[in-house]
Order: structure tokens, then sequence, then C-alpha cells
């Protein structure tokens, strides 16, 4: 076993690495192919629930981590939000040291199993791998490799939970149980406070659980991960909406110093166009949540949701993905996404659109509704869809789409599901009326810390950046707690 | 889990059941609701709290069979446990003294209206109120009510009871002899129309409070939305009261029937499985 040493700065000089570098020249690992992730047969997987991705085994991993030239000046760890030590745990992977990988991944980031399958490497660390930005070839798939190295350690039984010292006996309250609030509990528990995590819903989770499918991210991997929190001391209580059950005021008198909020945007918009209303147009966070979180699809659930024949989600980010995959994996017949700019601008993951494509989704790109008519019971049955041209770039830089007139045209349709974005949830603002936020209601913070303008009332996630993504969010989860750390320390003054 | 210490029928459809929840029995104020899912698999339903003690901690809710989950609810006994609740939820009502207010209860809205009648009597209002039901074995909490009421009216559908007839036509009667200043209308949505469609030519600045479909109750879904004066609004964080006269009662009849044949074989189900 090799061993660990934490701490050591330059650990690309370790003997081990040195070896294993040695092993294989620079331009015999460049002419190693990128391996392709296995998946479920389109047909089969869009029938069920199953994962789509398989997983690779060891073999093809370390093939994998061959690839990766453990880079003097590794930029892709400037493209990682949390920083992740990306060499050290490709080359502990390549050296077959898989639980060793599995720990350097978990230093800096509490929930590898889910980034590994749910980050947008294509923009994020992959973008920034050497054989992308220089050499005009595909990327280590480190993605797939920090999957692989969370879910051999899972599976091993072996989860690495690190010993507590220094308990300190100081309480902090983390509001929201998405990756933000789990984020911020891992590192705050680690350094020694006791931290309890409130949950409005009855599971634990966030958009992990009740977005995100189980055909992408099985919630048994996130429980997992929720598992070792607790083992780690983090206490967790559901069904208390802070704002609501609890106050501010009921958590500082229960001795709570410090607070993180990470409640997330839960906020669904809609268009607002004629016909919004019917029945048989929903969110795609009601969609979702009745599948995922109430279990509607099993007919031994009790909550139900609405299939149809012909469906059409509006919206061309990952949670449209979503949505339309789940739709089609309820039997519909024609499953499509409508999406007023091009496959270019489309937000959601690459992998996604490539499997959504296969599993039969049609793509009406460069398309946009703007009314919805309905039969006698007022279910929806059609859309007038209009078409689109992309013009000038706007403010985001994507090019603005610009409707075509007169390319109005009415498609039948029997549910449809709106994937328009989120706001952020407005009951932690709407509780505390002294704490400042943003004209798109979004909770202000100073950028080092991510404290708001109440002292010791720290904030993350999605309730600070909008709709954005799990890293990102875990990203903050951690700034705050350093935040929290040192606001604690300073002998509570700000 | 929250333990249910008290349970009684209040008629063949209605139960009142007392369930430990110390918490929201501290926070809650008349017109909160909260949200109760039963078993691992059950679904997420909203019910008012009815009554709270914050000396026992447990709350009051007055449950009317309807589907599946009010079913599995009412069949649940003292000591039995409720596997999820939370709240209190959504905006209480808004409390001041405005003269003399006309509250109209229809069925089970009357569980709903009790605690803030009890709260509008308190502040100093004037409270007439008119009863509805389809009959006599209907009616429930009368004696609460007269105790919170300076006037009541009952009108029964079939006239076993009270007045024979609607209840907008006691409603009516009602502002026909007194100067009425403000309007409570909580019931099934039908009846909530036709009473806001009554005061609405009265003139009668009216409330209602909405019994949307609803999933989490917490803002995220977006299932228990409603148009208010021509603008979207979610009922489990900007209600569930809302401006009567501006409600679309029509768009909110029709959505409540979304999941019907859903929810009808979900109940057969139930009742096979239970036979
Ligand atoms: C369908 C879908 C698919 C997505 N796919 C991806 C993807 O592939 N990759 C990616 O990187 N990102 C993806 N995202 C985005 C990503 O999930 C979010 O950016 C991330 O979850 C934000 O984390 P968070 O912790 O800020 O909030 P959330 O995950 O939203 O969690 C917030 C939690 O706080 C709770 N809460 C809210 N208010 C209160 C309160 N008052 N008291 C107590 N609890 C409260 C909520 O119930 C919730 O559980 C997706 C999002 C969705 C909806
Ligand atoms: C804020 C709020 C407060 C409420 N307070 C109470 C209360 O104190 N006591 C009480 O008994 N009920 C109350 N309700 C209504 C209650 O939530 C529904 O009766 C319940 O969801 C039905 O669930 P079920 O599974 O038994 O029936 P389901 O199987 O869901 O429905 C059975 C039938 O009832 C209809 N239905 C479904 N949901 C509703 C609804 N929300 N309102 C009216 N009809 C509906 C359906 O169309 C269907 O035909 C309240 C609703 C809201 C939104
Ligand atoms: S956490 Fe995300 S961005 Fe960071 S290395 Fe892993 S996959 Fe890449
Ligand atoms: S940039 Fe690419 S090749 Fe270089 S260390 Fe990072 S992953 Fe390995
Ligand atoms: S119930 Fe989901 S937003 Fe109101």
């Amino acid at each position: 076993m090799i061993s660990e040493n934490e701490g050591s700065v330059n650990k690309r000089n370790e003997p081990w690495r040195q070896e294993l570098r040695s092993r294989l020249k620079a331009k015999e690992r460049s002419l190693i192919a990128r391996v392709k992730m296995p998946e479920v047969d389109a047909d089969e997987r869009s029938k069920s629930t199953v994962e789509v991705n398989i997983g690779l085994n060891a073999e093809i991993a370390r093939r994998e981590a061959s690839r990766c030239l453990d880079c003097v000046n590794p930029a892709c760890i400037e493209g990682c939000p949390v920083g992740i030590d990306i060499p050290r745990f490709v080359k502990y992977i390549e050296a077959g040291e898989f639980l060793n990988a599995a720990r350097t991944l978990k230093e800096t980031n509490s929930l590898p199993a889910v980034c590994g399958r749910v980050c947008p490497q294509e923009i994020q660390c992959e973008a920034k791998c050497i054989y992308a930005e220089k050499m005009n070839k595909e990327p280590v798939a480190i993605g797939h490799l920090e999957r692989f190295a969370a879910d051999f350690e899972q599976q091993s039984g072996k989860i690495h939970i690190p010993e507590i010292t220094g308990k300190n006996n100081l309480k902090v309250a983390v509001i929201g149980s998405g990756p933000a609030g789990l984020s911020a509990a891992g590192d705050l528990v680690k350094m020694g406070y006791n931290v309890k995590v409130f949950e409005a819903l009855h599971e634990l989770g966030g958009v992990l659980k009740y977005g995100i499918p189980e055909f992408r991210l099985p919630n048994s991997i996130v429980d997992v991960e929720i598992e070792s929190l607790k083992k780690m001391g983090v206490e967790f209580e559901t069904n208390i909406v802070i704002g609501k059950t609890l106050t501010f005021e009921d958590l500082k008198n229960e001795g709570y110093k410090a607070f993180f909020v990470g409640s997330g945007a839960g906020l669904p918009n809609f268009m607002n166009i004629p016909g919004e209303d019917y029945n048989g147009i929903l969110s795609s966070n009601e969609y979702l949540t009745r599948v995922n979180l109430m279990g509607a699809s099993q007919s031994d659930y009790d909550t139900p949701v609405l299939k149809g024949k012909h469906v059409a989600v509006i919206g061309g980010g990952n949670t449209a993905m979503d949505s339309v995959r789940t739709a089609k994996r309820l039997g519909a017949e024609r499953a499509m996404i409508i999406y007023r700019r091009s496959f270019d601008e489309m937000p959601a993951r690459k992998e996604e659109i490539k499997h959504a494509k296969k599993e039969g989704i049609e793509f009406l790109n460069l398309h946009n509704p703007i009314k919805y008519n309905a039969d006698k019971d007022g279910r929806v049955s059609s859309a007038i869809l209009q078409k689109m041209e992309l013009g000038e770039p706007d403010s985001s830089g994507r090019r603005r789409p610009v409707p075509i007139p007169d390319s109005e045209f009415e498609i039948a349709v029997d549910l449809v599901i709106v994937s328009v974005g989120v706001s952020p949830n407005p009951l932690i603002p709407q509780s505390l009326s002294e704490l400042n936020t943003t004209r798109w209601g979004t909770i202000s913070v100073d950028e080092e810390y991510l404290q708001s303008n109440i002292s010791g009332l720290f904030a993350g996630g999605d309730i600070v950046r909008g709709g954005a993504t799990v890293i990102l969010a875990m990203g903050d989860g951690r700034k705050a707690a350093a935040g929290i750390h040192k606001y604690l320390q300073n002998g509570f003054g700000k | 889990m929250n333990r249910i210490v008290e349970k009684i029928n209040l008629s063949e459809l209605v139960v009142k059941l007392s369930i430990e929840a110390p918490e929201i029995a501290k926070k809650r104020k008349a017109g909160h609701f909260v949200i109760v899912k039963i078993g691992k698999k059950g679904e997420r339903i909203p019910l008012t709290i009815s009554q709270a003690d914050e000396h026992s901690g447990t709350i009051t809710l007055i449950i009317q069979k309807v589907g599946t989950t009010s079913h599995k609810l009412a069949a649940l006994e003292p000591g039995d446990h409720v596997t999820d609740l939370v709240g209190p939820l959504g905006h209480a009502t808004h409390i001041e003294n405005k003269g003399t207010i006309l509250c109209a209860g229809g069925g089970v809205g009357i569980a709903p209206l009790l605690p803030i009648v009890e709260a509008l009597k308190e502040a100093g209002n004037k409270i007439i109120l008119v009863l509805g039901a389809r009959s006599k074995d209907l009616i429930i909490l009368e004696d609460e009510i007269r105790k919170v009421s300076d006037e009541v009216v009952i009108m029964t559908d079939d006239g076993s009871y009270g007045q024979k007839g609607l209840i907008t036509k006691g409603m009516e009667d009602v502002i026909m002899k007194n100067r009425i200043d403000l309007a409570y209308a909580i019931g099934p949505a039908i009846m909530m129309k036709y009473c806001s469609l009554l005061t609405k030519k009265h003139a009668i600045p009216t409330i209602a409070s909405l019994n949307t479909i609803m999933v989490d109750g917490t803002g995220m879904c977006g299932a228990c939305r409603v148009t208010v004066g021509n603008k979207t609004r979610f009922v489990c964080v900007d209600g569930p009261e809302f401006n009567a006269h501006e409600v679309d009662f029509d768009e909110l009849l029709m959505r409540l029937g979304a999941y019907k044949e859903e929810e009808y074989s979900s109940f057969k189900e139930y009742s096979q499985a239970i036979k």
C-alpha cells in the first residue's frame, strides 16, 4: 500500500509517481484512445429506470488513467471548482490504488460519486486538460475516472470516514440538504463543529433526490454519501421548514452560533403564455418530483403522475433533458424537446443530449411555444409553435433567438413540461426581512466567505447563484464552511 | 413521525385527529396548514390546522374522506403515527377589527374556518356565520362555531336541518339585513365561486382560502398555481387566502380535476386492498 502523505506540497515528486511516469513515454500515453463509457442499450434503458452509464471496470479505468501525462502544471485542476488534485487521484487509479484515489477525491469533494456522474466536465476539468487545450485530442475522461474510484470505494464497504478530532462543541445549523448544504456540513463537522442539517422535505439530498432521475444518478449513491456524513457525526432533521417550523431566532435560542443557508432555487418559472394553466401542463420540478421523490411511476405509490402519448418539454437544460427522457420511460410515443435556440447553445450536458438522441427523443430546436389549446375537459391538446432564427449575440454571449414571422404551426400534445428555469426559493428571504437580496431574489453575500449582511449567516449554492451546478453549490458549501470557521474562531465578531 | 393522541368521528365522512407536533403547535396561526404523508409510499396532502394547543403540544386536523390518503389518515387510531408532518405552511390570516364579518363555511370548510373565526372574534369583530352542508349529518363543529359567532345560520340542501337551500341563499338573507364589512368563504371550490359572485354583486370585499392540489407545499413545484388578478400565484407560498373576487375559480375547478382518473384508480386499489 502506498502511504498517504497528507499535507506534502509537491506530491508529484513522490517516488511512486515518478516511477509510474517512467513506465510509459508521454508519446505512448497520448496514443491510447479515450475510453468509451459502456452504456445500457438505448432501447432497453428507455423502458426502465436502470442507470444508463454502466461504469468502467478496473482494467479499463487503469488504461484510461494511463493516458494522463501527470503534467507539471496540471491545468485540469483549475477547471475544477473544488480544486480536486486530479493527476494524483488519476495516478492512484493507474497504480491500482483505488481506495487512495477515492480518498484523494474526498479531500476536497465530499460527493465524488455524484460529481463523477453529473458534472459538466466538458466545460470544466476536461476542458482544461492538456489533451483538449493544447493537443487537439480528447481529454482524459476525468469524470468517468472519478465515478470509478468513488463507486469502487462505495462497493468495497471500506468507506473512509475521517476521524474527527478536536470537537469544539459549537453548534452550526445548515439549512437545506442539497449539495451546498451537504458539503458545508461535511467540512464543518471535520473542523469539530456540532452540525445539524434541517431539510424541508421528507427526504435528504435536495435536487439530487427530487430532481435528477434514477437513470442518471441512483438515489442509493446519494444515500451512501449521506450515511458517511452521519457516521462523521452530522445530524439531520427532515420535515423542518426554516422560517416556518423554526425561525433563526429559535435556532439562536437553541444555541446555534452560525448558519449556512443552502435552500436552493426551488421556484419554477413559467412562460406566461395563453393556455399555460391547462391540465397536463406542469413544471419540470413538479413532474420530476412526482416521479423521483414520490415514486409516482410505480403503481404501489399513492402519488399520481400524468402520462402522455405526445409529450413536449420546453427548454434545453439538464432539467429539460431529464424530463423528456423520463416521459419516454413512462411510455410516451413522441417525446420532444422544444428549444428556442440551436444545439450549440443548449445548456444541458453534452452527454445527456447524446443519450437523449439515442433514446429516440425528438429535438425541435429553434422553436418556441406561444399558445396552448385544450379539449373540453381542460386537458391540453395542442401547442402552437413559432419558428425561430438566431440573431445577434445577447448579454450572455449566446445568439439571441428571434421569431420568424408567419411561421406558426400547431402540433398535437397531451402533456407539456415547462423547463424554462427556476428562481430562488423565497421562503428564507421572506422570513428574514433584514436580509439583503438582489433584484433576482438571490441572497447577497460577500465573495470571499459568502457571508450575508447578517453576521453569522452564510449562504451558497442556487439560493445565491440562481440555477447553477452541483459542483458550484458544493464549492460554495466549502467556502462558507471556511468562512464560518473564521467567523467563529475570531471571537464571534465580524 | 408524529403520534396521534386522539380521534373523534365528527360524521360518517369526517374525522378529527389530534396529533403531537409541539413545534408546529407553538408556531401556528389561524390560516396555516400542514402537509401530511402516510407511509413510505404515501402521497403528500395539505390539511388546515384547525386548532392547536401549545401546552400539550398538539395540533388538530379535521379530515374529510375523499380519496386514498384522506381515507388512510382517517383509518389511523390513537397511538399510531403519521409518517411525515411538516408545517405550519402558508401565510397566516390577516386579523384586524373590520366591523361585521360574514363567514361562509361549506362542508368540511368549517374546519379551516373555525380558527379564523376565533381570531376574528377575538379582534373584536361581530361574526355572522352561515354554515352549509348537504344534510344534517354532514354538519360538523356546530357547538364550537356557535361559541365564537354572534349569529349562526344553517343551510342544508335537503332541508334536514336549519333552512332548506344553498349556502348563497343564507348569505343573501344576511346581506339584506346587515351591513357587512368583509366576507370569508371557505369550502369546496364550486361553493366559493358562487359565494364570491354573490358578494361581488353586493360589493363586499371577500377572502377565499383555496384548496388546490399540492405536492411539496414549499413553492418548489407549481402544482398549486392559480390565476389571481390575471397573475399566476402559488397557493402554498402566496396563499392560501386570496381576494376571492380576483380568483379565476373556473380554472381552479378545472385544475382540481387534473388527476381524477389516476386518483380514482389509486382509491379503487386501496379500497380493494383493505377489504
Ligand atoms: C432536474 C435537474 C437536473 C440537474 N442536472 C444537473 C447536472 O447534471 N449537473 C449539475 O451540475 N447540476 C445539475 N442541476 C443543477 C443542480 O442540481 C443544482 O445547481 C444544485 O442541486 C444546487 O444545490 P443547492 O444545494 O444549492 O440546492 P438544492 O439541491 O436545490 O437543495 C436545496 C434544499 O434545501 C431545502 N430547503 C429549501 N428551503 C428550505 C427551508 N426554508 N428550510 C429547510 N430546507 C429548505 C430544499 O427542500 C432542498 O432540499 C440539475 C438541476 C435539476 C433541477
Ligand atoms: C391549503 C389547503 C388546506 C386544506 N385543508 C383541508 C382540511 O382541513 N380538511 C380536509 O378534509 N381537506 C383539506 N384540504 C383538501 C385536501 O388536501 C384534499 O381533500 C386531499 O388532498 C385529498 O387527498 P386524497 O388522497 O384523499 O384524495 P385524492 O385521491 O387526491 O382526491 C379525491 C378526489 O378529491 C378531489 N380533490 C383532490 N384534491 C383536492 C383538493 N385539494 N380539494 C378538493 N378536492 C380535491 C379530486 O379531484 C378527487 O376527485 C385542504 C387543501 C388545501 C390546499
Ligand atoms: S468535481 Fe467535477 S469538475 Fe471537479 S474534477 Fe470532478 S468532474 Fe471534474
Ligand atoms: S491536464 Fe490532463 S493530462 Fe494533464 S494532469 Fe490533468 S488530466 Fe492529466
Ligand atoms: S405545492 Fe408545490 S409549489 Fe405549491
